[in-house]
């Protein structure tokens, strides 16, 4: 108890000096936290994936569509529960700043495959019973204000036109990382206004989603559908829903390393800013360590007492670093939109941010607390005065 | 007269030198003196003749190169580091210029100090810390900080530090160097005491004469070699 007054007090000795110290921490692990909330966004759609369900698209790539057909044959495929298909819209609602994602939906089978969005019964007859009906996710509903009995009209960028839709429900997520930023319709309303303008077009769809009734079936149904439609005139490719989404990843991941380099870096840094804040104390310190250690007190309390003020500090600062992550990245979420389906703060991010601020303040101490110890009483002792 | 004959000193052919650089600085060339339990030596010289050094190796705190340096019947050069400091704490007060009190803990905190490394409890370190400061005419000063003392005070806590543990030897090194004449003459006059009244072996480095004139043996060291006053 005797120590710990000792290392507060002199954790706060020169207020200034340990204040900029702590605000440096604050805002390295902030932005450390907010980098790696980035990080994990990015991902966040191959986390919330399945294992019990695959995505079949075609082979050459996702923009060429795949038959209607297929969905027969793949049912009749052993380990397969149900499937369904989804057709990436790409509309635009407004303008082009208003990204979101939009599918068109076999509804009743895709939501039977999807147990993660939750969505009120009367809002789900709503919905099927209004060809024009649109499900929106909670997040997309509050960014853009949408409640059941709006009107939204979404420009075509594929599918030419203006479409109009009715919201009818809205889903809520089962879990914290569940999407809840898309826009689905029926695809039965896309296919009829299809056959109309553009009749070769109709009766495709973008991927088939696969509901296996076992995970441990994956491997063999991904390469039985594949075999299936080999040396069609749309061969397909079939992955779990997890690679699936972590092939967009792919595509961005030179991004995304960098942002963790740049995580790190962060860290890096302050713990050099926080290195030199100790030295200069510990130097500063040298004939009261002389002191002690002449009044009888031998190295390692000495180094204990540096390590504790400089664990204070970062302790401090760390705690406030961590606080301010969660106001931070809402206020982040809400500045890009929809950009990131999911933007959480997990606690695997206040773990590191956590470890990295003990980090700091431990690194930091080491070579203060080494030369303390080491310091002779007779050299120290003429730095007093 | 010192309050015994037995020494708690005894020096033999101590030698010191410095390196500075290439070159190597003597300090001290081969010292030998005894100091009687309970004396109160002064010891005398311009500044570089090495007093400081013997001072400083007398109360363990350095190391000479050769020689036998025996303290309070323990032979100082034989011990470790961690020994020396378990030493120090049990048998010497240490005196200093500027007091050396920590600026964060305050009047009775920096007495107390010394007792965190003893094996009484916290009321026992308390008693003992009032009556210090009693003893020093500081008990309505206990909840001060250094800054808030004026130098004679604080150097009056500095010794109450340096007896709180009650050690045998006292070492003071210029411990009226920062101080104004009143003050001065307090702090000597309450180093004579506790040599007088409590047995204290005191051994005091100074400049000033007048501070040397209260103590019973003057010792003179010039470029590393004593003489008796």
């Amino acid at each position: 108890m005797w120590y710990l007054k000792l290392i507060v007090r002199n954790a706060f000795r020169h207020q200034l000096r340990t204040g900029l110290t702590v605000l440096g921490i604050v805002v390295a692990i902030l932005a450390f936290g907010l980098l790696r909330t980035v990080v994990d966004a990015w991902y966040a759609g191959a986390e919330a994936a399945s294992a019990t369900r695959l995505v079949t698209r075609n082979a050459i790539s996702l923009i060429f569509a795949l038959p209607l057909t297929y969905q027969g044959r793949i049912r009749q495929i052993e380990g397969v529960k149900s499937v369904s298909h989804a057709n990436w819209f790409g509309g635009v609602y407004i303008t082009e700043k208003n990204f979101f994602p939009q599918f068109a939906v076999q509804a009743q089978s895709y939501f039977a495959l999807y147990p993660e969005f939750i969505i009120s019964p009367d809002e789900m007859r709503e919905f099927m019973h209004d060809r024009r009906g649109a499900i929106v996710g909670r997040r997309l509903a509050s960014i853009y204000g949408f409640k059941p009995g709006d009107q939204v009209t979404l420009r075509g960028t594929i599918f030419p036109g203006n479409w109009e839709f009715v919201v009818r429900g809205v889903y809520d997520g089962a879990e914290a990382r569940t999407d809840t930023s898309q826009f689905f319709f029926h695809w039965e309303y896309l296919n009829e206004t299809m056959r109309k303008i553009s009749p070769r077009r109709s009766n495709s769809v973008g991927v088939y989603v696969i509901g296996l009734t076992s995970a441990g079936h994956a491997a063999a149904v991904t390469a039985a559908i594949d075999a299936t439609f080999k040396n069609s005139l749309a061969e397909t490719l079939t992955e779990t829903e997890q690679a699936f989404q972590l092939g967009f990843v792919s595509m961005t991941e030179a991004i995304v390393v960098a942002i963790e380099i740049v995580s790190y870096l962060v860290i890096f840094i302050i713990m050099a800013v926080m290195a030199n804040t100790m030295a200069m104390t510990a130097r500063e310190r040298s004939a009261e360590y002389a002191t002690l250690k002449a009044l009888g007190f031998g190295p390692l309390p000495l180094a204990a007492m540096i390590f504790g003020e400089s664990l204070a500090i970062a302790a401090v600062g760390g705690l406030a670093g961590i606080a301010l992550t969660f106001p931070a990245a809402e206020r982040f979420a809400a500045e890009v939109g929809s950009l990131f389906p999911v933007f959480n703060v997990d606690s695997g991010t206040v773990m590191m941010q956590a470890a990295a601020a003990l980090l700091i303040g431990a690194v930091a101490a080491c070579l203060p607390a080494l030369r303390a110890a080491q310091v002779r009483i007779a050299d120290g002792l003429r730095h007093a005065g | 007269m010192p309050s015994s004959t037995e020494s708690i000193v005894e020096i033999r052919n101590l030698v010191k030198s410095y390196r500075r650089g290439d070159q190597i600085v003597p300090v001290l060339s081969g010292i030998t003196f005894d100091i009687a339990a309970g004396d109160y030596v002064a010891l005398m010289g311009p500044s570089g003749s090495g007093k400081s050094t013997l001072l400083n190796m007398i109360a363990g705190i350095d190391k000479p190169d050769s020689g036998s340096l025996r303290v309070a019947g323990t032979d100082i050069t034989a011990l470790n580091e961690s020994d020396l400091a378990a030493w120090r704490a049990r048998n010497v007060g240490f005196i200093f210029q500027f007091y050396n009190l920590m600026p964060v803990l305050t009047a009775f905190e920096n007495i107390e100090l010394p007792l965190l490394l003893t094996d009484l409890s916290a009321r026992e370190r308390g008693e003992h810390v009032a009556a210090a400061l009693a003893m020093m005419s500081l008990s309505d000063r206990s909840d001060h900080y250094p800054s808030e003392l004026s130098g004679g005070q604080q150097q009056r806590v500095a010794i109450a530090r340096a007896i709180i543990t009650d050690p045998a030897i006292l070492v003071a090194d210029e411990p009226t160097g920062d101080l104004d004449r009143v003050s001065a003459a307090e702090i000597l006059h309450l180093i004579e005491r506790l040599n007088r009244e409590l047995g204290k072996t005191v051994i005091l480095v100074t400049h000033d004469p007048h501070a040397a004139g209260k103590a019973r043996t003057v010792r003179h060291l010039e470029k590393g070699e004593l003489s008796e006053a």
